[in-house]
């Protein structure tokens, strides 16, 4: 699978961009239902980590749904890379999905291709070649523990082994903004800090990181994440830190 | 990034942060090849034999007209109409002559009475008994060839020319005895076009409908592929690769199969040895023509598979 028009990946720092995401007022509901989102606003920067929490049901797949651009709002306003993602036409949005890691909460493995394949799928999309793509998808594999589950296919393969995979995907292309809908849920524990490392460790490279979690021990495990709650799709902020967060220390990528 | 920075914040990381590349992969088909497919190959298979038979019915009719009217064009026949029979010999003898002085006439022979004799027994009986004898009167008739085009105004100005030698002498085109003929030929040649359009417009009902099987079996796929940044070309083009192996597949079998039966039909015609029939063959421009009923099906089956597939992902964000 190759695209004439690819474009790899760029990560924050280079492409300067002020904020990764700003969503400002942004409401959502689903036919003539009430809102599930109402009135969220906030800025993610570059090279952040955020976990978002809340109550089941309180709008947290919804948020990310938005943010990884499976949804369009019902009101509000949302840039995203410096690109007003509500007017920005169809065709130019799989420039700014490959600029997105996903991981969902069903994993959402392609069920006929194995490991291998499921995780080579964004770099294919992106354009990258099979030579160039060999070597990194092995490696991530390896690194996920997989390394002799490669040929698997996701059927075979253990709930713990399949969000791995999909987290293996997820991060395969370096996004610039990760989105990970209950990424540890299914992993054992020492696995969930394994792939944290994963994620802080990508953080570090500029990656801005949303972690939508209800696992209260992993909000501790990343001391400098910020906390998006949720409630009744409301966004709390007590702070202002979202909306308005610290200044950038010298020497640190995070806010 | 190095390695080592890394290392200094947390453990080692996959060799995708530090860009290595290298290696050999084999890429699989994003949606699975035998969930597209299904009856499409046999179906275009069939559509393709049938527009290939149609096609070769078509100008086979066409060749067979032409052939005929090529014959037929600037050949006139003039019938002496006169029951007496001394008389009728009289002036078919005039007439001749006349022709024969005439400027762009090249031939003309008058139809031996035997020849004359041969053509009515089937509906007169034995020419002694009937014909010969008067009892029921047979008009002359001279089979005569013009130079150039016999337009109704030089057909008129023949006749009145020619009854001033031969009283009796009546003047018709020979393609006229055949306008009904040729008439019936272009109404099946336009029938042949007509089933071929249908034929085409059902493989694309089928193709229509397979893809948006396909979409739908494969929806879930297709959503991450989208999400992941592939676009609609990327997404069809799948759809349209997968369509096209289908297609080919299916073309070759039907043309094959179509070969066979226009091979067969044509050997059981020529064995008619009739001549408005021998001169319907086809040559070589025409199996040219035939040859682009298949790759014509498969460039169909791919436009309306890429068609359906970009119309339905439109309906995604």
């Amino acid at each position: 699978m190759s695209d004439p028009e690819a474009v790899p990946p760029r990560s924050p720092s280079s492409s300067g961009e002020a904020e990764i995401v700003q969503f400002d007022n942004v409401g959502l509901r689903y036919g003539t239902d009430r809102e599930v989102l109402s009135d969220v606003s906030f800025t993610l920067y570059p090279g952040s980590f955020y976990f978002l929490t809340g109550a089941s049901g309180a709008g947290k797949t919804s948020l990310l749904k938005l943010l990884y651009l499976a949804q369009r709002p019902s009101r509000g306003a949302i840039r995203m890379f410096g690109t007003d993602a509500i007017t920005t036409p169809r065709e130019k949005l799989p420039l700014l999905r490959r600029r997105l890691g996903v991981v969902f909460q069903d994993f959402r493995l392609v069920p006929h291709l194995s490991a291998y394949d499921n995780v080579a799928l964004p770099l294919r999309v992106a354009g990258v070649s099979e030579r160039e793509l060999a070597g990194p998808v092995t490696d991530m594999l390896e690194w996920v523990g997989l390394a002799d589950r490669m040929a698997a296919r996701p059927a075979t393969l253990s709930g713990g082994e399949q969000q791995r995979v999909a987290i293996a995907r997820a991060v395969i292309g370096r996004p610039d903004l990760l989105v990970a809908d209950e990424p540890t849920g299914n992993v054992d524990p020492d696995m969930a800090v394994k792939l944290l490392r994963l994620f802080e460790a990508l953080n570090r490279l500029g990656t801005t990181v949303v972690v939508a979690t209800h696992d209260v021990h992993l909000l501790r495990k990343v001391p400098d994440s910020l906390i998006m709650r949720l409630d009744r799709g409301r966004l709390g902020d007590p702070t202002g830190a979202l909306r308005y967060p610290p200044r950038r220390s010298a020497g640190s990528s995070r806010p | 990034m190095s390695e080592g920075k890394t290392e200094a914040h947390g453990p080692r990381l996959p060799q995708i942060f530090a860009r290595r590349l290298g290696g050999a992969g084999e890429q699989a088909d994003i949606v699975p090849q035998s969930r597209l497919s299904g009856p499409i190959p046999w179906v275009i298979a069939i559509m393709v034999a049938l527009m290939v038979i149609a096609a070769a019915g078509g100008l086979t009719l066409r060749n067979t007209g032409r052939a005929a009217a090529a014959e037929l064009s600037g050949g006139i026949t003039v019938q002496i109409v006169e029951a007496r029979v001394d008389e009728r010999d009289r002036q078919a003898v005039k007439a001749l002559a006349a022709l024969a002085a005439m400027p762009g006439v090249t031939g003309a022979h008058l139809v031996p009475q035997s020849e004359l004799d041969s053509l009515v027994e089937p509906w007169l009986g034995d020419s002694a008994d009937a014909v010969g004898a008067g009892a029921v009167p047979v008009p002359a008739l001279i089979d005569a060839r013009l130079a150039g085009a016999l337009t109704p105004d030089r057909l008129v100005g023949l006749q009145a020319a020619l009854r001033q030698s031969a009283p009796a002498a009546r003047v018709d085109a020979q393609s006229t005895w055949l306008a009904p003929v040729f008439g019936a030929i272009g109404s099946l040649q336009w029938l042949s076009l007509a089933l071929i359009v249908v034929l085409a417009l059902a493989t694309g009902a089928a193709v229509l409908l397979a893809a948006r099987t396909a979409l739908g079996n494969n929806r879930a796929t297709i959503e991450i592929v989208h999400l992941l940044g592939g676009t609609d070309a990327q997404i069809a083009a799948i759809f349209q690769r997968s369509i096209a192996r289908d297609a080919i597949g299916g073309a070759l079998a039907g043309s094959s199969a179509a070969l066979v039966v226009i091979l067969l039909l044509g050997r059981s015609f020529a064995a008619l040895q009739a001549g408005i029939v021998t001169g319907g063959t086809l040559g070589l421009a025409d199996w040219a023509a035939l040859l682009v009923v298949p790759a014509a099906a498969v460039v169909l089956a791919m436009i309306t598979a890429r068609w359906t597939v970009i119309r339905a992902l439109r309906g995604m964000l």
